[in-house]
């Protein structure tokens, strides 16, 4: 089971976070993958609302890390300036990925051999310009029960397709 | 009145002394740039494990090219937040140990306020009321300041930092870490009128946004193979400095604001310092390119401000790592 849609603005890609941020639970890990500018982030941004935080999750590649107390706690880990195994375990994640809190890992593809095997893997990519693909691939059966409550319109349209190195 | 400045929030150690928070008696920092190069950014449990190896050679470094002994201090700030966890804590265990062993007063101080008061120790004391644009590789604060320790947050970034920014274009273009000085480097050859690039000016608010502009640079980048690197380099320089200066200048306009301060690791970049002087109708403060990076010769100087306002820490004191100024 997965679910296919098309974001058409960045404000859409936020609904689509929201409604997985109101739907999370203890421990609830989000792997995304995607290049630079398919929204990551801004997913992120409407995840945290989900959850009761207010204001922007910016971006966390600076810090790596990012932490927000919501109606969970949520942390907004950001993998991109590391580009292997051993460096993403010199950061040390395992206690925020098997912790009590909601778990957004950016770039996560950098990573997959030390992430929790279950997880809501969210695929992003470009679409057009203006719009963006988005996959939702659930790897456990919370995961699958979660996204069967998502009220997302499955659009797999045909379009043109930005090609990512 | 001496107070030792100690600051750890990221990937620089460094100490200093400074008098009266305007005098710089010693300013050691150790930056760990090299060391993370090879990561393209900061590595939180590499930095704290480096914090650690140079903390106490630089506070002594920092206190014998003051010509200071302990006994020659009043008081000990160390910046609390915000910042990375582990790194924090390595500056704050380490200034409440001396403040305890030489019985000193410590105060917490915010990173993002110690920037700011970097202006201080360029022997001037600005001009309240005060715009001032923090912008370094994780903010992008925009804060009116009315007075010591009265601030209000206009705006901030709603995803990417300027910095970060920098960061992240400089490795589209394949031009290494740090971002800031490699983009600044190339775009010395390009045109910034090559590329018009888009600005988002979040009308209405006083906030910014760097992501649109990031993946409009990757969309350009992909679809032109012979695309001249330094044109681009300055056509993304040219669209950072229009939207940090024509926001700073609307707000400053808008709240009355006598001065402008522009601080932060990104106020050392050439263009950003001429645009602002030449674009602002009143006068705008910037520090020397070594004070605008991360330093604790500013963390000093807020500490002073600070505890002549009567306020000091307990030995509660911890580190607050989304710590935000208003």
């Amino acid at each position: 089971m997965l679910i296919n849609t098309v974001s058409e603005s960045p404000e859409e890609t936020q609904q689509v976070g929201m409604q997985l941020g109101k739907l999370s639970q203890p421990g609830e890990v989000f792997l995304l993958v995607g290049g630079l500018g398919v929204g990551k982030t801004c997913l992120t941004q409407g995840i945290a609302w989900g959850l009761g935080i207010e204001g922007y999750a910016a971006s966390p590649s600076f810090v790596l890390i990012n932490q927000y107390r919501g109606r969970l706690p949520l942390y907004h880990i950001d993998l991109y300036r590391l580009d292997s195994i051993e460096e993403v375990t010199e950061v040390g994640l395992d206690d925020y990925l098997y912790g009590n809190g909601v778990c957004v890992v950016e770039w996560a593809e950098k990573a997959w051999a030390v992430l929790p095997r279950e997880n809501l893997t969210v695929e992003m990519s470009f679409f057009s310009d203006t719009s963006r693909s988005i996959t939702l691939k659930p790897n456990g059966k919370r995961y699958v029960e979660m996204i069967s409550q998502l009220s997302i319109t499955q659009r797999a349209k045909e379009g043109k397709r930005w090609s990512l190195p | 009145m001496n107070v030792l400045g100690i600051e750890t929030s990221c990937d620089e150690t460094a100490a200093a002394v400074v008098q009266n928070g305007t005098q710089i008696l010693s300013n050691i920092i150790a930056s760990q740039v090299d060391i993370h190069s090879r990561y393209g950014g900061i590595v939180p449990e590499v930095a704290s494990r480096q914090h650690l190896l140079t903390m106490i050679p630089i506070i002594e470094d920092a206190m014998s090219q003051a010509q200071a002994r302990w006994s020659d201090l009043d008081a000990i700030a160390v910046t609390n937040g915000p910042g990375l966890a582990g790194s924090l804590l390595v500056g704050v265990n380490m200034a409440k140990a001396i403040a305890m062993a030489q019985g000193l007063p410590i105060i917490g101080i915010n990173h993002l306020e110690a920037h700011i008061y970097a202006n201080w120790l360029e022997g001037r004391a600005p001009d309240f009321p005060v715009v001032c644009l923090i912008v370094s590789g994780g903010h992008t604060d925009l804060v009116l300041m009315r007075g010591h320790g009265d601030y209000q947050l206009l705006g901030r970034t709603r995803d990417d930092a300027a910095g970060e920014a920098f960061d992240k274009v400089a490795r589209i273009l394949g031009l290494g870490y740090p971002g800031g000085p490699a983009i600044e480097q190339a775009a010395v050859d390009g045109n910034g009128t090559t590329h018009h690039l888009p600005r988002a000016w979040l009308k209405g608010t006083d906030d910014f946004s760097f992501s649109g502009l990031k993946t409009a640079v990757l969309r350009l980048v992909q679809e032109n193979d012979d695309i001249s690197v330094a044109n681009v380099a300055a056509s993304f320089q040219e669209s950072v400095v229009d939207v940090l200066v024509s926001k700073t200048m609307d707000a400053a306009r808008r709240l009355g604001a006598r001065q402008v301060l522009l601080c932060g690791g990104v106020a050392s970049n050439r263009l950003l310092r001429q645009t602002m002087a030449q674009r602002s109708p009143i006068p705008i403060l910037i520090p020397s390119p070594i004070l605008c990076t991360d330093n604790a010769a500013m963390t000093a100087s807020c500490g002073y401000f600070r505890l002549k306002a009567g306020e000091t820490s307990g030995w509660d004191l911890d580190v607050e790592p989304n710590l935000r100024l208003a």
